[in-house]
């Protein structure tokens, strides 16, 4: 090898590894901007629910300022009252409270029927089928079945279910006050029975899931003791599964407190709170949807207020939700 | 030995288990039925108007005849494309973060937390944010503060699927690209997005279908508009928003024309749905 030669391939090294360490800090400066840029978007969702709470609540604040704790033990709401409006949440919230509670009654025995029925009773064949149309419900959406509810669903309620409803507690004390007539098309019970539909899939998915984590070998040991499926359902499944249910149903709940269009079209939007299920209400969501874009000054702001406290209310069931479902996947050693 | 029959006690826990069951069918059909009963509704009353005028022609005025919703769809496509645009890489990123970064960090689990709250905060709540945040500040209704709301509810979907789809990535796949001295940004883009491609997609999928029928965020962000308008930083029709507006008009032009609207945002986010669960179990399967 001639001395050339070995200076050559002495330079070609040196080129190499220089080029090689080039590439090297480039790919290491890549490496920080990338991980920078994750976190950076991953701390944005925190900045998102900051931003959220915190652009409410500086528009709730004339609001709180004028009406402080009144505001939630007032019925009257009369936005166009001069000097000032006087304007109060408690319509709005007992409407969404209860039709939000009525729905769970009504999509929770159901849900979990239906959950029953895929895990338990269906043939294997229709079982993936069956769960995607039920899931699909949750894929409608909301305003679709405002416009049902209010065109289909609430005049044949009003027509066939109502008055047969009243004739039947007509003479029953308590219940009587409960299903009052005179039947409507919007009201309270209808916008209960468009948000059970809506909050079933909901239900059904999780608990699907959750009864399927029950281990097999307990209901093969409850079956060989001579259970029936409805034993089994009931003293082995629904026990091992029962935190992960409420989860569920606490999820659903947090859904439903929050539904917006679907509501607004068929609850009719009455802030007055009567005792009869039949008679027109509001929810928070569905007050601000109909108010919001012809409000302005302390109006507005009481509306965001409501949103505030929807909020609250919703982020607290959801919390409790997360919770138990966290728990739920601790036991199983996950 | 009697047969169990016999026994009045064994025969009333059949008769228990018997309606029981019987029950959980029942609410099987029950919770179908309603499915079927809304796809007829739509299906009933809005194919009489679909037409080629529908996508050809703009939102009439009030109490005449013909007309379409050429401006309301387009509108739609750009306001759920703006926002997916913007929402979808910020989730990827986020879940990115998760999933590989800070896989065992506290953050993490703060994040998820709150992010599992987002993914069922009420949308008319972040219609409420983007008001104040948004319109207020730019002085006006725009197609800008629409999208964004729509992103604001497309991060967290996007987010969870993300992080449940890279936690998937079986960890020998990283570890190989990583012994044969692949930085670490790298092994995650070339390698774990490409395991858990079809998960992504589906994500990004759920979250389109999600936004595309949302109407409470757009009501007070965007407005509506009746004219054909492609300029973001006002008013833009939107199919969702015009239907809410049409459907409460006694006009009948305008209802049947709200009826053609919802027929066809519930088969196109229908149709959607069910192309993200194909997806994602062609992926489960494998």
């Amino acid at each position: 090898m001639s001395s050339s030669e070995i200076a050559n391939t002495a330079t070609v090294d040196k080129n190499g590894s220089l080029a090689r360490a080039r590439v090297l800090r480039s790919m290491r400066w890549g490496d920080v901007l990338f991980e920078s840029l994750t976190r950076t978007a991953a701390i944005s969702v925190l900045v998102l629910l900051g931003g959220i709470i915190i652009s409410l609540f500086i528009g709730a604040w004339p609001a709180i300022k004028t009406y402080g704790f009144d505001f939630l033990t007032t019925q009257r709401w009369a936005p166009s009252l001069k000097p000032q409006p006087v304007l109060g949440a408690l319509g709005p919230i007992y409407g969404t409270l209860v039709s939000s509670l009525l729905a769970m009654v009504i999509a929770v025995p159901v849900g979990l029927g239906i959950s029953i029925f895929l895990t338990e009773l269906c043939p294997h064949a229709l079982r993936r089928p069956i769960s995607i149309a039920i899931e699909l419900l949750a894929g409608i959406p909301s305003i679709i079945y405002g416009m049902w509810g209010f065109f289909v669903l609430g005049p044949f309620l009003a027509e066939h279910f109502q008055p047969a409803v009243i004739d039947f507690f007509a003479d029953v004390p308590v219940l009587n006050v409960i299903f009052a007539g005179p039947a409507s098309n919007l009201s309270l019970f209808n916008a209960a029975l468009i948000l059970a539909i809506m909050v079933l899939p909901f239900i059904t998915a999780i608990s699907r899931d959750v009864f399927a984590t029950v281990p097999v070998v307990l209901k093969e040991a409850a079956y060989g003791a001579g259970c029936t499926t409805w034993e089994v359902v009931w003293n082995v499944v629904i026990p091992y599964t029962r935190v992960g249910v409420i989860g569920g149903v606490m999820l659903g709940l947090g859904r439903a407190l929050g539904e917006t269009m679907a509501v607004a079209f068929v609850i009719g939007n009455a802030f007055k709170i009567k005792a009869s299920l039949f008679a027109p209400a509001t929810t928070i969501s569905a007050a601000i949807a109909s108010e919001f874009a012809e409000s302005d000054g302390l109006h507005q702001s009481s509306l965001i207020l409501l949103g505030l406290l929807l909020f609250v209310l919703t982020f607290m069931v959801l919390t409790a939700a997360r919770l138990m479902l966290m728990r739920l996947e601790r036991n199983q050693g996950k | 030995m009697s047969p169990p029959k016999a026994n009045p006690y064994y025969a009333g826990r059949k008769r228990i288990n018997l309606l029981a069951m019987g029950l959980c069918y029942g609410a099987t059909v029950f919770g179908l039925a309603w499915l079927v009963m809304i796809l007829g509704t739509l299906v009933s009353n809005g194919l009489p108007g679909l037409s080629l005028d529908l996508l050809a022609q703009n939102t009439p005025p009030p109490n005449s005849t013909g007309g379409g919703l050429a401006n309301a769809i387009v509108g739609s496509l750009m306001l759920t494309a703006i926002g997916v645009g913007i929402g979808a890489p910020i989730g990827l990123l986020a879940g990115t973060y998760m999933a590989e970064y800070g896989r065992h960090s506290k953050l993490t689990s703060v994040i998820r937390f709150i992010n599992d709250i987002l993914l069922s905060a009420p949308s008319i709540i972040i219609g409420l944010f983007v008001y104040g945040a948004v319109v207020v500040p730019m002085g006006g209704f725009s197609g800008i503060a629409g999208a964004l709301a729509l992103a604001v509810i497309v991060i967290p979907v996007v987010v969870r699927t993300t992080e449940d789809m890279l936690l998937l990535v079986p960890n020998p796949l990283r570890e190989a690209a990583s012994a044969l001295g692949l930085p670490r940004s790298l092994v995650i883009r070339r390698v774990a997005y490409r395991a858990a491609k079809a998960g992504l997609v589906t994500g990004v999928l759920l979250a389109v279908a999600r936004v595309s029928g949302e109407t409470a965020p757009l009501l007070f962000t965007v407005l509506n508009n009746q004219f054909w308008s492609l300029d973001l930083t006002g008013s833009i029709a939107n199919l969702p928003v015009t239907i809410n507006n049409f459907v409460n008009n006694p006009d009948p032009n305008w209802k049947k024309l709200a009826w053609s609207g919802a027929l066809l945002i519930t088969f196109a986010v229908l149709s959607l749905n069910i192309a993200a669960r194909v997806l994602g179990s062609s992926r489960n399967e494998k």
